[in-house]
């Protein structure tokens, strides 16, 4: 009897998958084309599964294990039941080698359900809480009915109950695991996530790799779509890559925005997109909404304007950019690209990025910096130090790109002790002066592509008339955009942050450094400097040779939580709950660390906003100016010098 | 409602870096036009048609905006009269003075009396217009607000009172048709003849502020500004009005 039954099964389910499969496909061509390599990427798909996905999956080695056995096993078992139990090829080794098979996916199985019966906030319930019961169902099912065919059981046991319950059994574990998978199942995200491996958008990520910058728009033909409308409008792999999702939550657990409370999860968004590119409403979502947001009141379809249908605008302004979501989701989709792709249309096509996002942009425009400050006036913080300018000298070994933080009081004082260094390291550096301009890092992030590439034009014509070795920088966020933006419209360069460089200097032995005495230190992670660029052990290096040993905060690296500074998230300012920058000092102050060392003015204004008693704040440039000895044998010429007369002053 | 609005738009200056932008107050007769008559609203603008900062006005959401030709140091006001007759203009809305150029603030005046309508200064909102009649809010100092009744077809002067433009986008900016019209061209003699040097800020007047107590100095600080002459004339002939005014400007020495 089940030798019948079995294939029938089987087969409908297989067929039903396939039949699932091109719907599902066809949904996903409604996107945009995007340049992919279809035949190489799925070559490296099973390269990419098992190395660069699985380094992510395995810093939860509970979640990895897990899903090691599960998902082998079940590979292994739906491969040998269709050959078994399929083709009724009732081979004594296959029937043990599937029984082998059976036994891991249930043991995997296993963990998942304990997983389930308390589960974190972060995970979805609904059909997931299901999955774990059918992953077991089908792996008993299969184990019991491959029993006769191992020479275990006799054929027949248990007659026509055992039938019976076996094919329900057997029934319910296909229909979950072949067919729901591209029917929408929670098991789609094996389906969608494997050829969204294959055909990344960011085929650089694997193989170690990184890619963070943004992609350009095309703005030289006018019928190029600027920015994402409708779901529709996004490439097809993009929205293949919203198809992966596990709605693990990771994400969600590490976004700095649904911490306070803003009205963004990085899950739901993605769920949400989901939603659009096959029609509906969210009221089947079965994780945590948006902060403020109750779920079932929105929904979309792939031809309809998804900002106030499908997502409100203030979900996407929400987002800092910070890329946490990103680095942590084991299915590689891009969020922080979806959001800023959205932002666009607002900006570009709608004009209405929120409260002083316009301003700023006006600004941009006007005065080539973001406060509307005289362009004259860039180089007033320097006035004392007789900097070479770029347009004097034509040739330099350094090439200090100074930042918008120029027009900002305090850091100006970061700015004059990064020259303080450069000067007592004796190499030889110059800047741009009245030639810089805004990077177009934050006129990019709030979306407007068109001011973003403006600017980085006429920068990489200006930087193009001189000659240098490096560019040095104090502002991350102008780091990546020169190291990582740049290049997609003809400016190659090789860009450093100034933790590097210092720690370079530090290496060749050209500064003659003291040690740290103003109390113990912790490190705040810049997101530019470390998720977006991998730069963690700089400024650790720097913070090392200064004799300081980091007391470091439980989220560091690249699980550092971001200021709240990035992406325009102050311009737009968004309300929540409370501040990110106030979360980001409770991690500071749990170190007991009197001082924390930064590297970015905005982490830098974010972190001084939070209200006193707090923590000192201090740049890494400021920490090294700090200790710097003077060159010639600084013990001699202190003792008759520094007695001076105090002189009256009326 | 289908009264006829047109917004007169002129190229500005950002005051820090000089570089040519949309002029502030003529965003926000735009802005307010468009609050008026939406996609029907017309705007206009007397110059150079290849000006790029014109796109910033169409950013605003407008398909087109009229150019009409002239090169620089032309007396704009004819052909602008000419233009606002023909096309049947009820609400004309303009900037209270340009960010480049002469910047005297005069051609709004110039332009009623030429036309023969009336004009308000500062206004901030328009509440109805029925029967050829509009109600609107003029900007009076220190928040004030004076509401007003006047026929139409009328020229109105936008000053910050005037609610905030959008923001200019883009998308419609690249899209939008800066549409050329040949027109006359009138050299302004005046101009050409007129001596112009750079303008001076006014030197402050220092305020003394007398005042012992906190409440005092509230007061001093929010007190409208009082005139110490002037006289409220009700229930007279308007050639005693007249005549009264007339008296009042040869006294100031306006009219000699």
């Amino acid at each position: 009897m089940l030798n019948t039954l079995l294939p029938i099964l089987l087969f409908t389910a297989l067929a039903l998958a396939v039949l699932g499969a091109l719907r599902r496909v066809r949904m996903w061509r409604r996107g945009r084309p995007s340049k992919v390599n279809l035949i190489g990427g799925l070559l490296a798909m099973p390269r990419r599964y098992l190395v660069d996905l699985h380094h992510v999956v395995e810093r939860d080695k509970y979640m990895s294990n897990t899903h090691v056995a599960t998902a082998g096993g079940f590979v292994l078992s739906a491969a040998l039941a269709i050959l078994v139990h399929g083709f009724g090829l009732q081979n004594k080794i296959l029937g043990y080698a599937l029984l082998v098979a059976t036994v891991i996916m249930f043991s995997g199985a296993i963990f998942v359900f304990k997983r389930r019966l308390n589960p974190p906030s972060r995970l979805s319930k609904g059909p997931w809480m299901r999955l774990p019961k059918s992953l077991l169902v089908f792996a008993a099912s299969f184990f019991i009915a491959t029993l006769p065919v191992a020479g275990i059981l006799p054929a027949n046991t248990g007659g026509w109950v055992m039938v019976a319950v076996l094919g329900l059994g057997v029934l319910w574990g296909v229909s979950e695991l072949f067919f729901g998978m591209t029917w929408g199942g929670p098991m789609k995200h094996a389906f969608a996530g494997a050829l969204h491996l294959a055909w990344h958008r960011r085929s650089e990520r694997f193989g170690g790799g990184r890619s963070t910058g943004l992609k350009p728009l095309d703005l030289e033909d006018p019928k190029a779509p600027l920015g994402v409308e409708k779901p529709a409008d996004f490439t097809w792999n993009q929205l293949l890559g919203f198809d992966a999702c596990v709605q693990c939550g990771k994400c969600e657990a590490m976004c700095p925005a649904f911490a306070a409370g803003q009205p963004l999860n990085p899950k739901k968004l993605i769920q949400d997109m989901v939603v659009g590119l096959a029609g509906g409403t969210d009221a089947k979502f079965a994780g945590s909404p948006y902060p403020g947001k109750p779920i079932g009141e929105h929904g979309g379809h792939p031809h309809q304007p998804i900002v106030n249908g499908l997502v409100d605008a203030e979900t996407l302004w929400s987002c800092t950019t910070c890329r946490a979501c990103v680095e942590e989701c084991p299915m590689m989709i891009e969020h922080v690209d979806a959001i800023v792709d959205m932002r666009r249309h607002l900006t570009l096509e709608k004009g209405a990025t929120p409260n002083k996002g316009a301003e700023v942009l006006d600004n941009l425009i006007a005065t080539d910096n973001p406060g509307g400050f005289n362009p004259g006036g860039r180089m007033n913080w320097a006035a004392d130090l007789n900097l070479k300018l770029l347009s004097e000298v034509k040739s330099t070994e350094v090439l200090f790109w100074v930042g918008d933080g120029a027009f900002d009081m305090r850091n100006q004082r970061t700015l004059r002790a990064f020259v303080k260094v450069l000067k007592a390291s004796g190499v030889d550096f110059a800047v741009l002066g009245l030639e810089e301009r805004d990077s177009g890092d934050v006129a990019r992030r709030l979306g407007d592509e068109a001011t973003f590439q403006l600017l980085a034009k006429r920068n990489i014509q200006t930087l193009g008339k001189y000659a240098f070795k490096r560019i040095v920088t104090c502002d991350p966020h102008s780091f990546h955009v020169l190291k990582n933006e740049y290049g997609a419209l003809g400016g190659e360069y090789l860009v450093q942050h100034h933790s590097t460089y210092i720690a370079e200097l530090i290496a060749q032995n050209k500064l003659n450094l003291g040690q740290h005495k103003g109390g113990s230190v912790t490190y705040h992670d810049p997101c530019y400097l470390g998720r977006y660029n991998g730069e963690y052990e700089a400024p650790r290096d720097v913070l090392k040779a200064l004799g300081i040993e980091v007391r470091e905060m439980e989220r560091s690296g690249f699980r550092s939580r971001c200021c709240g500074g990035g992406g325009g998230a102050p311009i737009t300012d968004i309300p929540g709950k409370q501040r990110i920058p106030d979360m980001r000092m409770d991690d500071i102050r749990s170190t007991e660390a009197e001082v924390v060392a930064v590297g970015c003015p905005q982490c830098t204004a974010m972190l001084e906003g939070v209200v006193e008693p707090r923590p000192l704040i201090k740049d890494l440039a400021e920490l090294v100016a700090d200790v710097l000895l003077e060159e010639p044998a600084p013990a001699a010429a202190k003792a008759p010098a520094a007695k001076r007369e105090p002189a009256e002053v009326h | 409602m289908s009264t006829k609005v047109i917004s007169l738009v002129s190229i500005g200056a950002h005051p820090s870096s000089g570089r040519t932008r949309r002029a502030e107050q003529d965003a926000r007769a735009v802005e307010l036009g468009l609050q008026l008559a939406g996609e029907h609203l017309q705007v206009v603008h007397a110059g150079d048609h290849r000006e790029e900062a014109l796109r910033a006005y169409l950013g605003m959401g407008l398909d087109h905006l009229d150019v009409l030709e002239q090169p620089a140091g032309a007396d704009v006001l004819g052909v602008l009269g000419d233009y606002l007759r023909d096309a049947g203009a009820q609400l004309v809305l303009t900037g209270s003075q340009a960010e480049t150029g002469e910047g005297s603030g005069m051609l709004p005046f110039l332009l009623a009396e030429q036309l023969g309508w009336p004009l308000i200064v500062g206004l901030a909102e328009v509440e109805s217009i029925d029967n050829g009649t509009a109600q609107v809010l003029q900007a009076l100092p220190r928040g004030q607000r004076r509401r007003l009744k006047v026929r139409l077809p009328l020229l109105a002067t936008v000053d910050n009172a005037a609610p905030t433009p959008r923001q200019s986008a883009f998308g419609p900016a690249r899209r939008g048709v800066l549409a050329a019209q040949d027109v006359a061209v009138v050299d302004d003699e005046l101009l050409a003849d007129a001596q112009l040097q750079p303008a001076r800020p006014r030197p402050k007047r220092l305020k003394v502020i007398k005042a012992k107590s906190g409440a005092d100095r509230m007061k001093a600080a929010t007190a409208k500004a009082s005139g110490g002459g002037g006289k409220v004339m009700k229930d007279v002939t308007a050639q005693e009005g007249a005549d009264a005014i007339v008296k009042l400007l040869v006294e100031e020495g306006v009219l000699r």
